[in-house]
């Protein structure tokens, strides 16, 4: 019975608070055949230690009876850690190794400058060595490795200033130590290693926080579906499970997994997420279906023709691919600053070892200037100025619910000078909400409830929330039964009929209701085209229609007059009809194109581009994709498809547009903090540089302006969180 | 010059400890959910609540 215990990881993208870590934890205890369950809050995961007669789909099921909607991640048998974690946790034995090296160094050479002398000081200089140089070669790997990488591509960046300074200040000091001169800075090399790897500690601490969200939330849309086998039996699959010819049972109100044929059934697709069309679409026997579509009225059955990396989304893929090359291309401003750093240092290091040759100080004392030179020019500052202002404002702008996927994306957002939004979806909520009637007659209001609630169709489910959210209670309705394709229908007790059957009562299809003995049947209203329609039929009465519509974000208009203010322009791009996105262009106070197809979004912002325009890209659909990848910064909300979850550089949660507005103004000030630092690390360095070009260097004076400068960088940096905190209030964080 | 034959090695071994603390906290998993820990401490973990 007990085999090999089997280690099993589920994303849970619903746990909020302490109270799930328990559920969790203890209700999966008490399931037999779990040895163990761990959750981990800060990734949004449960690793579980169990038997192997429990298989994954099992512990999913558990799961979900516990209430969790939960994702398998990982099925082998205690998989190894990612490339990724290891890196991680290799910086952290970097950082710790610095550390320790940084304090044993620093009091060695504390001791050093209060004056000691000789044989002392020998000795604790060559403690100092056998400590520090350990632990340069083991904690500078990070730096060398790209530092060497960039300059073997002939680039520059960050790191090669910082390796050069590093390793020559060791090797100074070395060389030092052997002939007992009285300066050795192996303080300085491995306290400047300690400072930068804390920087690159929380760089990517912030990173991996931002992807674990990331990847939760890109499971939601069409996580798998349900395969009918060959011998009848059914069995639900992980998307990249299903395979061309297999059949797929897609219920009411599931997303269908793969590209299709349908088989058998009738229904109506939801194709906003694809094409940002947002009338809905029937389909027939025959009909072709299109992975990420939603499945309105009625279970179908599929064929599927083209599954995981072959749908109708490879082509978006492949769009997008092409058009994400400007991003990769986006040289990060911290690197900019080292095309120029850089070069300037190391001559200004060559420079002044010259100087003091010329003047006859010979080529022991002139390396030692040029040495100090280097140490104190080292950009321990601008290595931290980035990185730390970066942390700090993802950290705030996450408890906003908004999610920073990509480390330049911030430096990106605060550029733009032009924002393009999707319609359907991102201006709008993307799903129906009832517009009218406002207040429905109590007793019909009763009655749609009691109707609309046993069913899963999207427009059922709307109404059926509204409804309750009125406070209004369900009438005594009976032998309900849901017919696909048409509605709900049941048998309403009135109390007037006697022998107990009631009155035929159905919620549904405008045409199917007029089947009824009925008064009179109202004719649809003119110019509700994009409205959408269904109609509670009471026998031997009026019927009284529902009419819904895709309902502008709360704070819709607020944000895009923001984007306005922040001279942006707002530019409304859809793949709907022209007049919807007139209509909806016109109540927000934007310009808008309709009838787009993705390549010609793409094409708009190339445009854009062209003329010299940094755009912002908002979306959310599969259409959206490849204008996502090609806009300078992306954002789209946690209600995205996978494919515009993969593009977007930033996520944000909740219904409000109001996140799009705040990230550009945290955006903005980041870039403002990281040009004040820029300026404090410089500023320092023309007080400094003259000091160490005079000589006037020495390891005490470089230990003491290097940390002042780096600790006068982290304390500016900190400021944005007090800013973010200040900033206006907003209802992001209410997720969902 | 006596003092110090035993100083530093007491000050290296501290130091030493320390790191390997570090270490071992890391291999045990203890930075990998920052976030959780805050909020276990909210879980009671008697099983017979009065509730």
């Amino acid at each position: 019975m007990t085999a090999t215990p089997r280690h099993s990881e589920f994303l849970l993208p619903g746990i909020r608070c302490a109270g799930c870590i328990a559920t969790i934890e203890q209700g999966l205890a008490k399931k037999p055949g779990v040895l163990g369950a761990r959750v981990n809050f800060t990734t949004r995961r449960v690793g579980i230690d169990h038997d192997a007669v429990l298989d994954s789909e099992a512990l999913r099921e558990e799961l979900t009876a516990l209430g969790f909607s939960a994702e398998p991640v990982r099925e082998e048998a205690a998989a190894a850690p990612s490339g990724e974690e290891e890196q991680d946790r290799g910086l952290l034995r970097a950082l710790g190794i610095a550390g320790f090296a940084a304090m044993n160094v620093m009091l060695l050479s504390v001791s050093v400058w209060s004056g000691a002398e000789g044989a002392t000081r020998q000795m604790f200089h060559w403690l100092s060595a056998l400590i520090a140089m350990p632990a340069v070669a083991y904690a500078g790997q990070p730096f060398f490795r790209s530092a060497w990488g960039a300059l073997r591509r002939g680039r520059t960046n960050m790191d090669v200033p910082i390796s050069i300074g590093v390793l020559l200040a060791t090797g100074m000091s070395l060389f030092e130590t052997i002939i007992g001169g009285r300066h050795a800075y192996f303080d300085g090399a491995v306290s400047l290693l300690f400072f930068l790897l804390a920087g690159r500690v929380l760089d990517s601490a912030m990173r991996r926080r931002a992807r674990g969200d990331a990847a939760a939330l890109l499971r939601e849309t069409a996580p798998g579906g349900t395969v009918l086998l060959a011998d009848g039996r059914t069995e639900w699959r992980r998307a990249d499970r299903i395979e061309p010819g297999m059949r797929l049972l897609v219920g009411m109100g599931e997303r269908f997994a793969a590209d299709g044929i349908v088989e058998e059934g009738e229904s109506s697709i939801d194709r906003s997420l694809v094409t940002g069309e947002s009338a809905p679409d029937p389909v027939r026997q025959g009909g072709l279906v299109y992975a990420g579509t939603l499945n309105m009225d009625a279970p179908v059955t599929l064929r599927v023709t083209a599954a995981g990396r072959d749908t109708a989304m490879a082509e978006m893929a492949r769009l997008m691919e092409a058009a994400s090359g400007a991003k990769s291309r986006y040289v990060r401003i911290a690197d900019r600053a080292a095309r120029f750093y850089a070069p300037a240092v190391h001559s200004l290091a060559a420079l002044s070892f010259a100087g003091w040759m010329l003047a006859g100080a010979g080529w022991h004392q002139s390396l030692l200037i040029a040495v100090a030179v280097l140490i104190i020019t080292c950009p321990c500052a601008l290595g931290l100025a980035v990185p730390v202002a970066q942390v700090v404002i993802s950290g705030a702008l996450m408890r906003r619910g908004i999610l920073v996927k990509d480390g330049s994306a911030l430096e990106r957002m605060a550029e733009a000078d032009r924002v393009c939004l999707d319609k359907t979806g991102t201006l709008t909520l993307g799903r129906p909400v009832l517009i009218a009637p406002d207040i429905p007659d109590p007793q019909a209001a009763s009655i749609a409830l009691a109707l609309a609630r046993v069913s899963r169709h999207p427009l059922a489910r709307s109404l059926a929330r509204t409804l309750e959210g009125q406070g209004v209670t369900a009438a005594p309705v009976d032998e309900i039964v849901e017919v696909a394709g048409m509605g709900v229908e049941g048998r309403w007790n009135d109390g007037q009929h006697q022998d107990g059957t009631g009155r035929l009562v159905r919620l549904g299809r405008p045409g199917w209701g007029a089947m009824l003995p009925v008064d009179t049947f109202p004719t649809p209203a003119e110019g509700t085209g994009d409205m959408l329609l269904c109609v509670l039929t009471v026998e031997g009465e009026a019927p009284l229609p529902f009419r819904f519509s895709d309902r502008l974000r709360p704070g819709a208009r607020e944000a895009i007059a923001r984007l306005d203010a922040q001279g942006l322009r707002p530019l409304l791009l859809s793949g709907d009809r022209q007049e919807a996105v007139k209509s909806v262009a016109r109540e927000v106070g934007a310009s808008g194109v309709g009838g787009l197809s993705p390549l010609d979004k793409l094409e708009v912002i190339r445009d854009l581009g062209k003329a010299g325009h940094k755009v912002l890209m908002v979306g959310d659909g599969l259409n959206d994709g490849p204008a996502l990848a090609s806009g300078h910064v992306s954002m789209a909300p946690a209600s995205a498809s996978d494919v515009s979850q993969t593009a977007a550089d930033i996520l944000f949660l909740g219904d409000s547009l109001e996140p799009v507005p705040l990230t550009v103004d945290a955006a903005r000030r980041t870039l403002r903090v990281i040009k004040q630092n820029f300026a404090l690390a410089i500023g320092y360095n023309v007080f400094a540089v003259p000091l160490a070009i005079m000589g006037f260097v020495t390891p005490l004076v470089a230990a003491l302006s290097m940390s002042a400068s780096s600790i006068l960088v982290i304390a500016n940096a900190l400021r944005l969180r007090i800013i973010a905190r200040g900033a206006a209030p907003s209802n992001v964080g209410t997720a969902r | 010059m006596n003092g110090l034959s035993f100083l530093i090695p007491i000050a290296l071994g501290l130091g030493l400890a320390g790191l390997g603390a570090f270490f071992w906290s890391l291999r045990s998993g203890q930075f990998e959910d920052l976030d959780g820990a805050a909020l276990r401490i909210l879980i009671d973990d008697n099983d017979e609540r009065p509730d």
